[in-house]
């Protein structure tokens, strides 16, 4: 029977993975301007520098990519977050990585007159890490349990967002730079953008993807974790920063997504049940699926103008989230 | 705030019981009253510091006022000077002030109870987003007076609260499920509030800021009435059924056993819930914070188990005249709307009890 069901997990993150490269391709050939698929191929593989071709290698390509990466990144690090803290609620805004990244990104804005939002990542980047350590020494580094770490992180987020708010109100020019980062959107995506997130996502990907199998065994509690062999210090240190360089960089790249990492490890264990090995990696590969589609869906709904796709990704999968708990018993953490 | 990393402590052996003892008063009838001692000495010590500080901020303003001036004009002996501006002017913002805080951290307490979750407050399930999506559309679509946000954002709290228990219905609702539906409703919301503010006006996105961050400047006699009158209501029915929700704090199928009807009560109490969040959102903003702070904060400094209704609300009444206070006199009148501040002094009060509680070795 086990083996069965493995190979009836295994076929359907392939079919997920399918369904992943049909969403790449709607991502590159749908936008504001309708581009056929013959040109599409022609851009990728044969440039020379038509518009169609620079539309699509200057626009498509870099953004697409970015949702792939911080779509993957999000879902994942939503995914161990869940694991971590044991909390159905745990999603990456919760141990304060969106509020010490939008600190940051409101500080750069107003007081050191940072206006491209190439120039935010860094900014958020180093802000998401920041309250992460913070919250993780509060938390208890060795006596970390998942409750302080939710609450050093909730408590972190409320102290950062006082400031936050403190100086969109008082200066409104950061306020209305804040309003459209805010929001999370793919749409400033460059090659240097990826190029510069991409390392961060990989090794991030990689750390999550190890411990998978401690986390299964933390699943039970840390005392049977300890008694199972696993090394429960070591593997919580190590998740956190997964998390760190995974939603510190996708934040960094395209604003706070939040629900993404919510939800796409709840709809995953809805279908995989509670094994880590199997939600860490189809949350790798649902997660873009909704980015992207997403972000497919904001271009066209107002074209030529967009919607961004935080907005996009929230009005389509809170519906769908509430429909997924609703029908069936979630499965437990 | 340093992480306590020196000497290896000795671990406090004696590991210290959760809770003091509980002690009762009995009357020379047999009549016996239980209590416990600490939750009792926090209650008064938190009602004493709210009433200083609401005594020292009705002396501060662009006018002070010495304490011992407002005590007498809250008397009744005052000039005529100090008590136009006492009694008209700034006693309101401060009832509404500890109004709008109880309210907030009772329904704080009673939704982190009923869903068994910490983070399980009002502003995480989507309660204050749905207010901020009726006062958003009021400001931003139909730029409407202040007293039209007020309705538009009850408005708002109220039919999302009917919405989420709806859709969070299915024979009954699970603490469990409300949450997640709830989740989902807020992120829906924060999108629309997002959107919202990307379409406004700067002039009316700015407005709608110190809305969303919630503000006690300006607010008089007139938002004192509604929220009173909820408050009178809605407060004493809570208590009625702390009983009952201390046991369901145990599962439903333990109080189902005790005796206890587990669906009524939760519905009773989070309609009483949302009731006071839309209430209090409705004259203040939806205040950050408070009530996912306040609980977390009361527990603490209880240390006992249970809900902790009444320290939750006291506290929050505290927490929120003391943040007005701060914003008053550390950036000058009417400058920072307190809900700026109720977030750093709340978040950094619970990060310093997190730290403290560690470093004493009780988790």
């Amino acid at each position: 029977m086990p083996a069965r069901r493995h190979a009836l997990r295994a076929a359907g993150l392939l079919v997920s993975l399918g369904v992943l490269l049909l969403v790449v391709v709607a991502s590159i050939a749908i936008g504001a301007k309708q581009i056929p698929v013959g040109d599409v191929w022609h851009g990728l593989f044969g440039n020379t520098g038509t518009d169609n071709d620079v539309v699509i290698r200057e626009l498509r390509l870099p953004r697409t990519l970015l949702g792939l990466l911080a779509g993957a990144a999000l879902g994942l690090a939503g995914a161990v977050m869940q694991a971590l803290t044991r909390n159905p609620l745990a999603d990456p805004g919760l141990l304060g990585i969106n509020a010490g990244a939008s600190a940051a990104v409101v500080s750069a804005i107003s007081f050191f007159g940072v206006t491209s939002l190439t120039g935010y990542v860094w900014f958020a980047f180093a802000g998401s890490a920041a309250v992460m350590v913070l919250v993780y020494a509060l938390g208890g580094v060795r006596a970390a349990t998942p409750v302080r770490l939710a609450l050093a992180g909730t408590a972190a987020t409320a102290a950062l967002y006082g400031y936050i708010n403190a100086v969109q109100i008082m200066d409104t020019a950061a306020l209305d730079k804040m309003r459209f980062w805010t929001v999370g959107s793919l749409a400033s995506a460059s090659m240097s953008t990826v190029g510069q997130v991409l390392p961060f996502i990989g090794v991030g990907i990689v750390l999550a993807l190890i411990v998978a199998r401690p986390l299964n065994a933390m699943g039970m509690g840390d005392d049977t974790a300890r008694a199972l062999g696993a090394h429960v210090n070591r593997t919580r240190a190590v998740a956190m920063l997964a998390v760190t360089l995974l939603c510190g960089a996708a934040t960094a790249a395209c604003g706070p997504i939040v629900f993404v990492g919510l939800m796409v490890p709840h709809m995953v264990r809805s279908f995989t049940g509670p094994d880590q090995r199997w939600i860490l990696p189809y949350a790798t590969v649902l997660s873009p699926v909704l980015l992207l589609g997403a972000d497919v869906i904001g271009r066209v709904v107002t074209r030529p103008a967009e919607l961004q796709v935080g907005i996009v990704t929230a009005l389509i999968g809170g519906p769908l989230f509430i429909f997924l708990v609703r029908r069936r018993r979630m499965a437990q953490l | 705030m340093k992480a306590p990393e020196s000497a290896p402590k000795p671990k406090a052996p004696s590991q210290r019981a959760q809770g003091t003892p509980i002690r009762a008063l009995r009357t020379a009838g047999g009549l016996s009253v239980r209590f416990e001692l600490r939750p009792l000495v926090t209650v008064v010590a938190l009602l004493v510091v709210a009433l200083a500080a609401s005594v020292v901020l009705i002396g501060t303003g662009d006018f002070q006022i010495p304490a011992s001036d407002v005590i007498s004009t809250l008397l009744g002996n005052g000039s005529v000077a100090h008590e136009f501006i006492v009694n008209d002017l700034r006693l309101p913002r401060v009832v509404v002030g500890l109004l709008v805080g109880a309210a907030l951290g009772l329904s704080g307490a009673l939704f982190q109870s009923v869903t068994r979750n910490p983070l399980g407050s009002p502003d995480i399930i989507g309660f204050g987003q749905g207010s901020t999506v009726g006062a958003l559309v009021v400001i931003v679509l139909f730029k409407g007076s202040a007293e039209a946000v007020a309705y538009g954002s009850l408005a708002g709290g109220l039919v999302t609260g009917v919405l989420i228990y709806l859709l969070a219905w299915k024979r009954g609702v699970h603490g469990y499920r409300l949450v997640l539906v709830g989740i989902g409703a807020a992120a829906v919301l924060t999108a629309v509030n997002g959107y919202l503010l990307t379409k406004a006006q700067i002039v009316d996105a700015a407005r709608a800021v110190v809305w969303i961050t919630g503000s006690l400047n300006g607010r008089g006699w007139e938002q004192v009435g509604p929220l009173f009158w909820f408050c009178v209501i809605l407060i004493p029915l809570v208590f009625a059924y702390a009983r009952p929700l201390r046991m369901l704090e145990m599962g439903d199928d333990v109080a189902y056993a005790l005796g206890v009807r587990v669906e009524r009560t939760r519905l009773v109490l989070m309609t009483a819930a949302v009731l006071l969040t839309a209430a209090a959102t409705a004259a203040a903003g939806p205040v950050a914070f408070v009530s996912l702070t306040a609980p977390q904060l009361a527990r603490r400094l209880t240390r006992s188990p249970g809900p902790n209704l009444l320290a939750s609300m006291v506290m929050g009444a505290t927490l929120l005249i003391a943040a007005d206070l701060g914003a008053q006199r550390v950036f000058g009148a009417d400058q920072l709307p307190v809900g700026v501040v109720t977030g750093v002094l709340g978040g950094g009060y619970l990060l310093w009890l997190l730290a403290a509680e560690r470093k004493a070795g009780r988790i």
